[in-house]
């Protein structure tokens, strides 16, 4: 019984490396054979032991081309911005990005080395995006599968597109756009929240946080729920959508008594889908009507309502205003 | 099994202690700034607090001169700035300045050893009658930024000749002329060690751009400023919190950081000290360009200049607001006419005056000689009257430059060069200071403080 009460994967099921379905003609061909490395035994404690053969086909190898070319744009302006110097590289790694162009630029096409790389990295990575988003359509029709992931996807790849084109056509600057960089993203996140009064106050960014944060939930309960049940066989939740076990049936009654409401086995997954999906899709509204739309979310808040109302112990006023001076 | 346990269960107490280590130990100290339950507060670490408060003691004062005697510009030769001190006073502060400023160089740090005390040879003693000047101006004119605790030499110098935080423009590391730089995006001290521009200095604490980036309406009605910008007045922000120890809320209610109807009394502290450091920089500090070697100058060639650790040095109140200049009267304003001894008979006379003016009015004197009288009686001598219109403008000329400035900011570099020989009569050689700096590469300047050249809102396109 203790089989299940581990957290890592305790059964690891073995069989004979299994290259796949012959492919249809005209296919690229799946490239490696199937193998069990030395750390197999590793590799089955998070996933399925057998690695390999992976297909790419053209949509997977144009994306692979199209992101590298955008890492390397982004990696060498990065090397570039501390004199070509390996070990500035590495120690301010976390630090460095490639930045859009000067706002001043509009929705001009700028110099390389002013935004100019910016753009043509920003494209190369979209463009990779995108193809490998075609690529997860395609896999899913070649398998007869479903294509909620690739929608899922889709969803993700709307927000991403909001933050680095939508919004800054929008707004008719591409330096409104978000820098490639690791601390310099969430600066960014920062300064745009502050540029615009306070996201605190902007609901769809309160949507989205709340389906974040609920889709971290959904997937603790979901997770927690199976792997509680599998020991009566619940780990075969496709079976038990629609011929209920003892398992679903105790999975079920578990969140009754709990919360007096449970999702099924078929629910409990368009639940999860669902406000994963949502996370960006609000987020990226909320975006979207950031500058475009409401100047600040704070002043907004106050106009519907939403801004608590404190008293103000010591009321201060704009010196600026006493002395008419600007700033 | 069980010896694996084991030492998993000790493995995973190493990281968890190893992941606590990079933990400050509780409990903070925590002290309300606002509202309650809005966590306006600023939190302190008590050990480094400690440290802090034991670093931010100011010396002793030296005791009072001696009263009476006579003038330092009737003993010595070439007193400029302090000529009306009683010699005492004068040397007592001489002193004072010697173990503020240069403890160990001593007296030969701004005086030719074999020249004379009189004698300007050395940039030092140029250099420290204008920094008194600024002291004093500075006591006497920005009390909303320094109010009566005002600031001596120590309070920057720390017994440093140099005081130990100041600033230079940074250009930034070396990159490829093919590449603009973006004045960000490097691990730097000077904003806390974020990605945001490492020196907010040069166009906030040198040059007059525009720190407000919010939005102050519900809709956009024509705010272009961009979230780059914002970047940098957050780098400014950084440096300020850093410099005076204290985090976002000891100004601002973080809810709405432009609302100055939510802010603590602090944040108009805050906006006049960014003003005076402001004129301390163009009026003060810039001037001394050329008289200043090349060992005070940055990178690019522009002086030492002030920011806020430059004082503050990590305390909300520099030296935790002990009130130094107190026992140093010749530094808490321009010295006037006659010295204080001058001064205080003349305030004497003017009580005098206006007591018996009152009497006269009691009296029924007729009220046209009640009128003549009064103003003689408000005046204290027709002397001092002369001086303390020198000082007024003394004090408002420095605030010309900077309402120049904010008219024509384009026309800012030319007509600096002008500007600044007009504040240097005090110092013996009229010269042409070099224009004040051009903050670099242009390119960086596009964005942020440049509403200028900020690309029009799309109506107007």
């Amino acid at each position: 019984m203790a089989e299940y009460q581990n957290i890592f994967t305790r059964v690891q099921v073995r069989e004979p490396g299994y290259p796949g379905v012959e492919l249809p003609d005209g296919s690229l061909p799946r490239l490696g054979k199937p193998v069990f490395p030395w750390f197999s035994y590793w590799i089955g404690k998070i996933g399925d032991a057998q690695i390999g053969p992976i297909y790419f086909g053209f949509a997977g190898i144009a994306s692979l081309i199209c992101g590298f070319i955008a890492i390397e744009i982004i990696g060498f302006n990065m090397l570039a911005s501390v004199d070509w110097s390996p070990i500035q590289f590495v120690k301010n790694f976390f630090w460095l990005a490639l930045e859009p162009p000067p706002p001043a630029y509009g929705l001009s096409i700028p110099p390389l080395g002013d935004g100019g790389w910016w753009l043509m990295a920003g494209f190369f990575l979209t463009a990779s995006i995108i193809l490998w988003w075609i690529r997860t359509y395609q896999r899913a029709i070649a398998l007869g599968t479903g294509t909620h992931v690739a929608w899922a996807f889709a969803a993700a790849i709307f927000f991403y597109l909001t933050l680095g084109f939508i919004r800054p056509v929008l707004m008719g600057s591409w330096g409104e756009a978000v820098p490639f960089g690791i601390f310099p993203h969430l600066d960014w996140t920062a300064a745009i929240s502050i540029r615009y009064g306070n996201f605190y106050y902007n609901p769809f960014h309160a949507l989205s946080i709340a389906f974040l944060y609920g889709s971290a939930v959904l997937f603790a309960m979901h997770g927690g729920t199976i792997l509680g049940v599998s020991r009566y066989g619940g780990d075969r939740e496709i079976d038990q959508i629609t011929s209920r076990g003892t398992a679903s049936e105790r999975a079920m009654l578990f969140w009754r008594w709990t919360m007096g409401f449970n999702a099924t086995m078929e629910s409990i997954h368009r639940w999860a889908w669902w406000f994963a999906v949502l996370t960006v899709i609000t987020a990226g509204i909320g975006i979207l009507l950031t500058g475009t739309v409401v100047e600040n979310w704070y002043l907004w808040g106050i106009k519907h309502g939403i801004v608590a109302p404190y008293p103000s112990e010591m009321t201060i006023q704009d010196p600026s205003l006493l002395q008419g001076v600007s700033q | 099994m069980k010896f694996l346990n084991r030492k998993t269960v000790v493995l995973a107490a190493l990281g968890a202690s190893a992941i606590l280590a990079g933990c400050e130990a509780p409990p903070p100290e925590t002290i309300q700034n606002g509202y309650r339950g809005l966590q306006m507060q600023t939190n302190y670490n008590p050990r480094l607090l400690q440290a802090s408060l034991e670093a931010n003691v100011p010396p002793d004062a030296i005791p009072a001169a001696a009263e009476g005697g006579p003038l330092a510009k009737d003993v010595y030769k070439n007193v400029q700035v302090l000529g009306n001190l009683t010699v005492n006073e004068f040397n007592r502060l001489m002193v004072a300045l010697t173990n503020w400023v240069a403890p160990e160089q001593g007296c030969y740090y701004c005086h030719v050893s074999d020249g004379g005390f009189e004698d300007d040879g050395i940039y030092t003693k140029v250099t420290s009658r204008r920094m008194l000047e600024m002291t004093q101006d500075t006591n006497a004119g920005w009390k909303d930024h320094v109010a009566d605790t005002g600031i001596t030499c120590y309070t920057c110098h720390r017994g440093n000749p140099v005081p130990e935080y100041v600033w230079t423009t940074d250009p930034g590391p070396g990159q490829p002329t093919a590449l603009a730089p973006t004045g960000q995006n490097i691990a730097s001290a000077t904003v806390a060690y974020s990605s945001l521009p490492y020196d907010p200095f040069t166009p906030f604490l040198l040059q007059d751009n525009d720190i407000r980036v919010i939005g102050d309406t519900v809709l956009p009605q024509g705010n272009r400023r961009s979230i780059k910008q914002a970047e940098w007045t957050y780098g400014l922000m950084m440096h300020m919190s850093d410099a005076l120890g204290v985090n976002c809320t000891y100004c601002h209610n973080s809810r709405s950081f432009y609302s100055w109807d939510q802010s603590t009394p602090q944040r108009t502290t805050a906006w006049y000290a960014i003003r005076h450091v402001r004129e301390l920089n163009n009026d003060y500090v810039v001037p001394l360009t050329e008289i200043l070697p090349d060992s005070r100058k940055g990178p690019l060639g522009d002086v030492y200049k002030v920011y806020c650790t430059t004082c503050h040095q990590g305390a909300y109140k520099p030296l935790y607001g002990a009130p130094m200049v107190k026992d140093y009267p010749s530094l808490q304003g321009p010295v006037p006419e006659g010295g204080f001894a001058a001064l205080k008979a003349a305030e004497a006379a003017a009580a005098e005056a206006a007591a018996e003016a009152a009497a006269a009015v009691q009296e029924e004197a007729p009220p046209a000689q009640a009128k003549a009288d009064m103003p003689e009686a408000a005046e204290p001598a027709p002397e001092a009257e002369a001086v303390a219109a020198d000082e007024q403008a003394k004090v408002e000329q420095p605030a010309a430059p900077e309402v120049v400035a904010e008219e024509e900011p384009a026309e800012a570099t030319a007509e600096a060069p002008a500007e600044v020989t007009e504040d240097a009569p005090a110092q013996e050689q009229p010269q042409q200071y070099p224009p004040r700096l051009q903050y670099p590469p242009p390119s960086m300047m596009r964005y942020p403080p440049a509403p200028l050249q900020y690309p029009p809102a799309p109506q107007t396109r």
